[in-house]
């Protein structure tokens, strides 16, 4: 009897320890950098990684490995400042590479101003993905709160991309009834009186939305909807709302880490590389927006002009709308009668 | 305790068990209690009596014990069948019995979520008769069956091989009907390591997030589990407020286990 005890302790205390990489560098031969990224860009950044590492070759540079890291962007942010050794970080939003700056000041604080276009090179947007001939004839942010229309959305307290959707939808309201914040709340209310699942992550929702067929419409990222697309052929088709949000996805050189691992001049032409044509034309390809016009331009039939609303103009930036919104008692906590 | 011990070696094996204790466990929580002091008590009572929270200790705790309690009722019957009836494929079944502590918890959430959701195998005939599987309250019950399980099986199974046919046959011989041997001499003996079980399946029960997260849907109020709340505090960069709730919770967990040990204490004195 002890022994099996034993046993059935020593099982049932098995528990994931968090994966500690290394990430290491020689003086010449092989440079190695890791890129702490969020989940939907895994495939984006697998291209990337092989067209740096081409040019960096083709430069007479030597050999150079990049490793991924992909997760919710929260908890990966939470992995660096708990000392994961990354040295360049691509997150879905500018708050987590923020938090990064505060608690570890790993990097400066005024990191998004050390490249152009706010730090992000590419954008992306919010938008709806609804059932084959959209049956229940999803337009606009107005038709989310019909009823017995299921809507599919993750959680903000748990999802970077969550609060993309959220926000959108808080700017639809508050342009649709004049910034009565009253109405824009019940909006937000019915709204998440439809949501029968929410999800921990954005690729937890897609889940639930594509593969178990919960819900009529998903608000979603513009890249995951082309995704789900490829993934589910004719399942599926995309509804651009009247407004939405401009995300935009920031990356850093975590300088601290990266003075460490001798890889700072490589990190800051790794994420240099970002902004050339080469993989402004593999972001549209995978249906990110490229912030090159002419470019962008090329993928305008896929990804359309539509009206945006930004972070840092509607919300006053993220930290922000991150306290009016996400935090304890904010008006997500206010939307499901919890203070 | 006398003053000469039979086996040797208390001091070397005492102080290795106080260290070892001391490492995996005390110094962990003691951090965490530790971190959790960085807010006052005022903070401490608003975190854990605000209504989420208090929806999900609910939730947490009552999925919990009833999960267990059902696991406590067909874990017996299993060990039964697996000790007393010699079966083709008895051994395969042992061995199943354990895959539950084997599967990571994350994959058994996305399983049990696809069989139950209102699209799934058994989830749509649920939907006929009007239960929701998977996203609801039952389906975090269903979770955490499947994880406590195999607690009940494993800690009762050894007790029946040991019980051995004597006693039975005495008590039969004795005049017992079969109702009777079962109520007054084989269950008895049996109940510690049914406790026992039960103690385990619910404690394991109490900090499942894996399995859960997925089937629950994570609707504030209705279907949160603490262990998520702790996580969305995390999200926020609120490590304190995160330890706050893992402490409440961890204490009235200590709360309740304490007192099924005594309870486990009695009825052993009561039995012997």
């Amino acid at each position: 009897m002890k022994s099996r005890l034993i046993l059935t302790f020593a099982l049932a205390s098995l528990s994931v320890l968090p994966a500690c990489k290394k990430s290491s560098s020689t003086a010449g031969g092989t440079i190695e950098l890791q890129n702490v990224s969020y989940d939907p860009t895994r495939e984006f950044y697998a291209d990337i990684n092989t067209a740096f590492a081409k040019n960096w070759a083709a430069d007479g540079k030597g050999e150079i490995k990049i490793t991924q890291s992909h997760g919710g962007s929260g908890k990966q942010a939470r992995a660096v400042i708990d000392g994961q050794p990354a040295d360049v970080v691509t997150l879905a939003l500018a708050s987590d590479i923020d938090v990064i700056a505060q608690k570890a000041q790993l990097l400066p604080a005024d990191w998004q101003s050390k490249l152009s276009d706010n730090s992000s090179p590419y954008t992306s947007t919010v938008v709806f993905v609804v059932r084959k001939g959209n049956p229940k004839a999803v337009k606009d942010w107005g038709d989310l709160t019909k009823e017995g229309v299921g809507v599919i959305t993750p959680n903000p307290k748990t999802s970077g991309g969550a609060r993309w959707n959220y926000l959108a939808a808080w700017a639809w309201a508050e342009k649709q009834f004049t910034g009565d914040q009253t109405e824009v709340l019940d909006y937000i209310k019915a709204l998440f009186k439809n949501v029968p699942v929410l999800d921990t992550g954005a690729r937890g929702s897609t889940t639930t939305f594509a593969q178990r067929k919960i819900g009529d419409v998903l608000i979603s990222w513009e890249n995951e909807a082309y995704l789900i697309e490829k993934e589910f052929p004719g399942e599926t088709e995309i509804v651009y709302p009247s407004l939405s949000i401009l995300a935009e996805p920031p990356v850093a050189v975590v300088e601290k880490n990266t003075e460490k691992n001798g890889t700072t001049a490589a990190a800051r032409a790794y994420l240099e590389f970002l902004y050339t044509d080469e993989a402004q034309e593999l972001a549209g390809k995978h249906f990110y927006r490229p912030r090159n016009a002419a470019i962008l331009a090329k993928y305008a039939a896929k990804l359309p002009a539509i009206p945006l609303v930004t972070v840092d103009k509607d919300f006053g930036g993220w930290a922000k709308a991150q306290k009016t919104h996400f935090d304890d008692g904010g008006t997500f906590d206010q939307a499901y009668g919890t203070k | 305790m006398g003053k000469k011990r039979v086996i040797p070696g208390f001091g070397l094996s005492f102080g290795i068990t106080i260290f070892w204790l001391g490492i995996i466990i005390l110094i962990p929580l003691s951090a965490l209690f530790i971190k959790a002091a960085g807010l006052g008590p005022a903070e401490w009572w608003r975190i854990l009596t605000s209504p989420r929270v208090l929806a999900a200790a609910k939730l947490t705790f009552g999925a919990s014990a009833a999960a267990a309690a059902v696991s406590t009722v067909l874990g017996l019957l299993v060990a039964w069948v697996l000790v007393r009836y010699q079966f083709p494929g008895r051994r395969i079944l042992d061995a199943i019995v354990d895959l539950p502590f084997a599967l990571p918890t994350a994959v058994a959430g996305i399983t049990l979520t696809t069989i139950y959701a209102p699209t799934g195998w058994i989830g749509k005939y649920l939907a006929e008769i009007g239960i929701q599987g998977a996203y609801s309250p039952f389906g975090v019950f269903i979770a955490l069956t499947f994880i406590g399980f195999p607690f009940v099986v494993r800690t009762v199974q050894p007790v029946m091989e040991d019980m051995g046919a004597e006693l039975e046959e005495a008590s039969a011989i004795l005049g017992a009907g079969r109702w009777t041997t079962f109520r007054r001499v084989i269950f008895p003996v049996l109940v510690p390591a049914l406790i026992t079980g039960f103690t385990l399946a619910f404690a394991r029960a109490i900090g499942e997030y894996g399995s859960v997260i997925f089937i629950s849907g994570n609707l504030p109020m209705k279907t949160e589990i603490l262990p998520l709340l702790i996580v969305a505090q995390l999200e926020q960069v609120k490590y304190e407020a995160a330890a706050v709730i893992a402490s409440g919770m961890l204490l009235v967990s200590f709360f309740l286990l304490f007192l099924i040990n005594l309870l486990q204490r009695r009825l052993n004195w009561q039995t012997r």
